[in-house]
């Protein structure tokens, strides 16, 4: 107990004093977050759409898959994209290992399956009677998407925010894809890593307040764009 | 039919370009110019131990001040840092398990092996050592840890068990004390952590247990243990750090940084940084953290050449 009232401590400190370290990390980790959440989220929601409206043999089967990556480890997603963008890997070329652009690489594949599997989620969630009304009221194919998507935006909305909390508290991706390089790809999970595993329990502990309290400013905002 | 799958190829073209777009614009050049295994940049495999202590920081920003070179580490177990060198992701790997080295050497993947530094491992277990191991060889202390364990159940050790450096000499000492490693490994008495050297000493302190590890480390957490330390040195304890480059022949189009490699192993023997690795620590823990190697050969089984002889 007293150990997390220190840990509260160290990180109120921490941010009254502007601790460079901890706001280089933290910018980094929201920098990193925020564009896997956005190509994700790029790639997700058409994709997500694409399926719910299509019509194909095996679609049962690939929403299961999809569903299924949802438990993807994230230590099993760092280790095949090391294997992929080690300079030996076939990505090699692209020169990601131990950069800020393969974590984001990274987590972005840890996100699409479930932006898209709760893409799919929440179109499938609209009532049937609004999809027969759109219709009957002569809608016309892109009139029909809009609408319907405008109809689950909560629910996709969501979709994009479980991304950002899956991508934001990821360890194993970001560890094993960044390397935890200090001043480059070190973020807040793997540093808190590093200080776990060097003992330093307080500063961990303080650490995870900070990111949560990251967390907790990004869903305020998202709860105000929903409002609107 | 044909129409829908038009549009939903059309749709996956446009995911997919801007999925690559917003990659371009996030790459920032300057960052791909960074990362492109370019000559100013040196990238490092090390064992984490020289991390947690903070000598890296250091001797990296003396280096980059010196040779217009950034110094950039990944700091994991040994076992991992030279799997890194292995896939030709690092230039130049740190370790410290002889062993591991020479198969990398022989295996073509390293070159120029020298020795920079060394200290102890050391026998750290609760004040009241129970295995009564006080006073002995580490050899020794593993085998009497392992007999006392057998009825006193206040004796339990615990094991990093992750494959690093220290992992590779716990391995080697039970080898020593005529004990077969898969026994122990499967003994009630032994916990294997799997975990890096800070979070196995908070274990071991939690558990009032065995443990061995690597002395900088521990320098630098004994204030939060409760835990004593009970064998600090001894040869069969000598912790001998090296640094090898990876063979550039190996991975001819992976761009190896061969010069900055060869001279960050140059500064690391030169004297200035030898004559640093003297005093590194004191200030902060009333004694170095580790010994330089120059004049140490003999005692450290390494030829002189590996001490003192510029990497060419």
């Amino acid at each position: 107990m007293e150990d997390i009232l220190s840990a509260i401590n160290t990180a109120i400190t921490l941010i009254l004093t502007w601790n460079p370290d901890v706001i280089e990390i933290s910018a980094r980790t929201i920098e990193i977050t925020f564009t896997s959440v956005l190509i994700s989220t790029i790639i997700a929601l058409p994709l997500g759409t694409l399926i719910n409206f299509s019509s194909f043999k095996g679609k049962k089967t690939l929403i299961s898959l999809i569903q299924t990556l949802y438990s993807l480890p994230t230590v099993i997603v760092g280790l095949v994209c090391y294997m992929f963008l080690s300079r030996t890997g076939p990505l090699g070329f692209l020169g990601f290992l131990f950069t800020p652009n393969g974590m984001i690489f990274g987590q972005t594949i840890l996100v699409i399956p479930i932006m898209t599997g709760m893409t799919i989620a929440a179109l499938q969630g609209i009532n049937p009677i609004i999809s027969d009304t759109i219709r009957s009221l002569g809608a016309n194919r892109l009139q029909f998407l809009t609408s319907h998507i405008r109809e689950a935006r909560f629910a996709i909305m969501a979709a994009v925010v479980i991304g950002f909390s899956r991508a934001i508290s990821e360890v194993g991706a970001a560890i094993m894809i960044g390397g935890n390089i200090k001043g480059h790809t070190r973020v807040l999970t793997t540093a808190i890593s590093l200080q776990t595993s060097m003992g330093n329990f307080t500063l961990s502990l303080a650490l995870g307040i900070i990111l949560l309290g990251i967390a907790l400013i990004i869903n305020l905002m998202m709860g105000y764009l929903q409002q609107r | 039919m044909m129409k829908r799958a038009v549009l939903g190829t059309i749709l996956l073209v446009a995911a997919l370009l801007l999925c690559s777009a917003a990659v371009v614009s996030a790459e920032k050049i300057k960052d791909l110019n960074a990362t492109k295994h370019a000559e100013d940049r040196l990238l490092i495999g090390t064992t984490t131990s020289l991390d947690a202590t903070g000598a890296l920081d250091i001797l990296a920003e003396k280096f980059a001040q010196e040779n217009n070179v950034k110094v950039e580490w990944v700091a994991v177990g040994t076992g991992q840092a030279l799997g890194y060198g292995q896939n030709g992701d690092v230039d130049v790997v740190m370790v410290h398990d002889r062993a591991a080295e020479n198969k990398f050497l022989d295996s073509g993947y390293g070159l120029d092996r020298r020795v920079f530094g060394s200290n102890y491992f050391l026998i750290a277990g609760p004040e009241s050592d129970p295995a009564k191991i006080a006073g002995k060889s580490a050899t020794e202390a593993f085998k009497a840890i392992a007999d006392a364990a057998k009825t006193d159940s206040k004796v339990v050790f615990v094991s990093r068990g992750d494959g690093s450096g220290t992992h590779a000499r716990e391995k080697l000492l039970w080898k020593g004390a005529g004990l077969d490693y898969a026994e122990v490994n499967k003994s009630s008495w032994y916990i294997d952590a799997a975990a890096g050297m800070g979070q196995t000493l908070n274990m071991a302190n939690e558990k009032d247990a065995y443990v061995l590890s690597d002395s900088a480390t521990w320098n630098t957490m004994a204030g939060n243990l409760t835990l004593k330390p009970e064998i600090t040195d001894g040869s069969d304890l000598l912790n001998v750090y090296a640094v090898m480059r990876i063979n550039p022949e190996k991975f001819p189009d992976v761009g190896i940084n061969v010069e900055a490699g060869k001279k960050w192993e140059n500064f690391l023997i030169s004297d200035a940084t030898q004559k640093w690795f003297a005093d590194f620590g004191t200030e902060k823990y009333g004694k170095p953290l580790f010994v330089p190697a120059k004049g140490d050969a003999a005692a450290l089984n390494v030829t002189e050449a590996e001490i003192s002889s510029p990497v060419a």
